[in-house]
């Protein structure tokens, strides 16, 4: 295959994706904190809590919809670029997709219409329960949607079939139960909700630096406070790190954001500073924290984490045999029934996919020479400089967003909502958690390659024979098209904002200080 | 495992799902882009327009689900039909997804700013939102009626020999043209009943006419076109109902003129599917021509009804045959997912189909009532 074939598609769905993310954790989180804003609403009755959450519902729903229109993308670009993708293990991957429609987006988005105009239709109690219905169906999206993904980091409960050439499924229960599908859930939904918590602290802080909107400003930041504070710590403790001892990929994963050559002898230490250097296959300047590695990847002291070396040594050893599972499936494609094949495929079938990494270099695997061999070994290692830096920045936007939160629940506590300095740091670090979000899924995604499905199906062979431009249309297009509307989406939300909450909807309640607002519809 | 249905029950149980799943979306989201198509010819002023746009404003994202779900279904239940349909009508497909990425954002912004020249812009986003993947749909049935040209390898990769151009021939068009003016009878026939009774509706009940009467011309052309025009595939052979997916293995397939009504000789029933096509259109004239709402709403989904199941019983057990390798034609029986796959896809929907159906029907409940100018002063949370 032309590969600027398969580079161009892997960009469209890089940048198709990671636009589509910037949306999604904010209508993760804030259907959540509109539920809770609701919720002291309905208890409390008080009107200025139904300010609160209807106009964080009117930014809800300009965000809504593009997370909603990009999202349509995602869901048929699969056979679009990915032909051979979704061939090869559709039989899989297309269920969490299609439940996910079932089970998730139909509650999500059958229930958002009511929940902007079903106000005057509905019972408080009744209101409350769309707003819910719409959180719960945002939330089970981003479940099913993990439960995919996560089966192309670990995949588990599948085989290969020779009769079909692809991967068929042997257990449900092990796809939906994927311990890094778990771990990728908890951690994604907490990122959502810091996100939705730090959006709605920065722009309570900004209305609070202004002196605007006193009552609905002071309110948000209370729930925004505590929400984030909650969040922020689960998606640093429940990181993602969690099934990074599972298999040969997931250690590879680690050993790369890691950029750690050589084993790490118990009890392993982080690195928290160093400089990879791909041509000597070294790290530089290491400065390393002693036991946390261990801890977070083996959950233990004694147990060492394996090094890139060792690794790619392992990769060697499972391209030679997956080139005998390679022979065995030609053999059965001429002949279904040839039983010494069956038994010889059987003996190597979890290595097919190593020998299909052969397929950038040579038609057919079985004529790779071992020098070959092990030098495409060394494909199985990602980018390790990208690994080493975007896992740095995320964490450490973790981190700040624990020590700002915190900060933020003390105030909040102790009722010193207009502390300036502070206020200041909450609008600047509006952008903070997008970037670091973004670089998770680099992370989870840069870290899988080469392979589209870890050890099964490399990206290179996934992508569909299209044409360069074909592509180039495409990815024109997509640009241009999510350029202008992220401009338009930006332009709303800042007008809404300006805008305020007695814009739309409710008199001025709980004495706020009237002011005028432009009468436009 | 045992699993109590046997594979090739569990493929025909599947083509009837992803059948229902496809006309869910024809009948829900096609008044919806029915009305983005008439919004510029029934609504002249701002107010009229967003009266209009508010007899779907509450539902259309529900609605669109049945489309990204019918993408779901496809996938988990033929992913040899998903990998090749998108990746073979690639350039196709992006247009569709284009417009249809411009719908929600459309809906949503439009109302934002008071500015005429924004609402304007948005209006034509409906509208491109609406006919572009209403046209492009029926193009793409009239493909797969007249088979694609795509081949297989022996591993199974899929490639497309035929160009973007190539999918607007004669026959396509045809069908993109009926599909037009069923889904604009659709809408129409929804404003009649959704819209305050005035000039929105007298304008909506003339156009419905003229959709009405193009539809059941389109239909039968389309159905001359089918039995003399070439068009058919038929398996040589028995189909092994049960054997492993794969397209390569087991009998082939063949071209044969007018074998698309074959299935009518067989299956005497499947006739309802055409006559519904046609009575319902006919229905919906007369509800239209006479003002009696319901009639039309009720004529418009059976003849969408009607027209969809058409092209489906008449291909089956064909899902996508292949103009240029005919052996590489995708089947019910040699496309689909793995028993367990289908098996458990086939629970998990019959949990949640009617769940959906449930919550969708009160959700219409609630928002019982017709859309009118009056209450776009009323209630801001309008479009």
């Amino acid at each position: 295959m032309d590969p600027a074939v398969i580079d161009l598609s892997r960009l469209q769905f890089a940048l198709t994706a990671l636009y589509h993310f910037l949306f999604v954790p904010l209508t993760i989180g804030l259907s959540f904190m509109l539920v809770i804003m609701e919720s002291v609403y309905v208890m409390t009755k008080r009107p200025i809590w139904r300010t609160v959450t209807r106009f964080w519902g009117v930014l809800f729903g300009i965000n809504f919809a593009l997370g909603v229109a990009t999202g349509i993308t995602m869901e048929f670009q699969f056979g679009m670029n990915w032909s051979y993708y979704s061939h090869y293990v559709g039989d899989i991957f297309g269920a969490p997709l299609a439940i996910e429609g079932l089970m998730a987006f139909f509650l999500e988005a059958t229930f958002v219409g009511l929940m902007f105009f079903g106000w005057d239709k509905l019972s408080r109690v009744g209101h409350l329960f769309v707003t819910f219905m719409v959180a719960l169906g945002t939330n089970l999206s981003a479940l099913w949607i993990l439960v995919a993904n996560g089966w192309m980091q670990n995949p588990i409960g599948a085989a290969f079939n020779p009769e079909t050439m692809r991967m068929e499924v042997s257990s449900f229960r092990d796809v939906l139960f994927n311990p890094v599908a778990q771990a990728k859930f908890v951690h994604t939904v907490s990122a959502g909700y810091v996100i939705a918590s730090v959006f709605v602290l920065g722009v309570s802080a900004w209305y609070l630096l202004k002196g605007k909107h006193i009552g609905v400003a002071k309110r948000s930041m209370t729930v925004a406070a505590a929400f984030g504070l909650a969040s922020s710590l689960s998606v640093v403790v429940l990181g993602d790190e969690s099934g990074y001892a599972l298999t040969d990929n997931q250690k590879m994963k680690l050993a790369a954001l890691e950029a750690m050559w050589e084993t790490e002898p118990a009890p392993a230490g982080l690195t928290a500073f160093g400089i990879p250097d791909l041509k000597e296959r070294k790290t530089h300047a290491e400065i390393k924290i002693p036991y946390v590695l261990g801890l977070i990847a083996t959950r233990s002291f004694d147990k060492p984490v394996e090094g890139i070396f060792s690794l790619v040594a392992k990769a060697e050893d499972r391209i030679e045999s997956g080139v005998v599972a390679y022979g065995a499936v030609e053999a059965l494609k001429n002949n279904p029934n040839d039983v010494a094949a069956r038994a010889t495929f059987e003996q190597h079938r979890r290595d097919l996919g190593y020998a299909l990494l052969l397929k950038r270099y040579v038609e057919d695997p079985r004529t790779a020479t071992p020098e070959l061999i092990k030098k495409t070994a060394w494909d199985a290692v990602p980018n390790v400089p990208v690994m080493f830096w975007a896992f740095r920045i995320m964490a450490g936007i973790g981190v700040l967003m624990i020590l700002m939160f915190a900060t933020a629940f003390a105030l909040v506590t102790m009722r010193k909502h207009e502390t300036k300095w502070f206020l200041w740091i909450a609008v600047l670090a509006l952008p903070l958690p997008w970037i670091s979000t973004e670089l998770g899924w680099v992370l989870a995604e840069v870290g899988r390659q080469p392979w589209a499905v870890d050890g099964v199906l490399p990206t290179f062979l996934s992508a569909s024979s299209l044409t360069v431009p074909q592509l180039i249309t495409s990815i024109a297009v997509f640009t241009l098209l999510y350029g202008a509307l992220a401009v338009v989406e930006v332009g709303l939300i800042l007008r809404a904002i300006k805008k305020g909450p007695f814009a739309q909807h409710d008199p001025v309640p709980d004495g706020e200080p009237a002011e005028p607002e432009p009468l436009t519809a | 495992m045992e699993l109590p249905i046997d594979y090739a029950t569990l493929r025909v149980i599947w083509w009837a799902l992803v059948g229902i799943l496809l006309i869910g979306f024809a009948l829900t989201d096609g008044f919806d882009m029915g009305v983005g198509t008439l919004l510029p010819f029934v609504a002249k002023d701002d107010a009229e327009r967003r009266m209009v746009i508010n007899t779907v404003g509450p539902t259309w994202e529900g609605n669109q689900v049945w489309f990204i779900l019918g993408g779901g279904a496809i996938f988990a239940a033929w992913p040899f039909v998903y990998a090749i349909t998108f990746s073979g009508f690639y350039l196709a497909l992006f247009v569709v997804l284009s417009a249809m990425i411009l719908r929600p954002v459309s809906f949503k912004y439009r109302s934002k700013r008071p500015n005429a020249k924004w609402r304007s812009f948005w209006d034509w986003g409906l509208f491109v939102g609406g006919f572009v993947p209403v046209l492009c749909f029926g193009v793409a049935l009239g493909n797969v009626l007249q088979g694609a040209p795509f081949r297989l390898d022996t591993d199974l990769r899929a490639f497309y020999e035929g160009s973007f151009i190539g999918l607007f021939s004669p026959f396509a068009l045809l069908c993109g043209l009926l599909s037009v003016s069923m889904l604009v009878l659709h809408g129409a026939a929804w404003l009649t009943v959704k819209a305050e009774d005035g000039p929105v509706t007298e304008r909506a009940r003339r156009i419905g006419e003229i959709a009405g009467l193009a539809s059941i011309v389109l239909f039968a052309a389309g159905g001359f076109w089918v039995a003399f025009g070439g068009m058919g595939f038929r398996i040589e052979g028995l189909a092994d109902a049960a054997g492993p997916s794969n397209p390569l293995r087991g009998a082939a397939a063949v071209r044969a003129p007018g074998a698309w009504l074959d299935n009518y000789g067989r299956h005497g029933w499947m006739i309802i599917a055409p006559v519904l096509g046609f009575l319902g259109a006919a229905l919906a004239l007369y509800g239209m021509r006479f003002n009696k709402a319901w009639a039309a709403f009720g004529g418009s989904s059976a003849s969408t009804f009607g027209i969809v199941a058409t092209v489906g019983v008449s291909m089956f057990p064909f899902i996508l045959p292949s103009s240029y390798d005919p052996r590489s034609s995708l089947t019910v029986w040699n496309a689909s997912s793995t028993h367990l796959t289908l098996f458990v896809m086939m629970i998990v929907t019959a949990v949640f189909l009617p769940l959906i159906l449930l919550y969708t029907a009160w959700v219409y409940k609630v928002l019982w009532g017709k859309s009118t100018t009056g209450a776009l002063v009323t209630n801001p949370d309008l479009y």
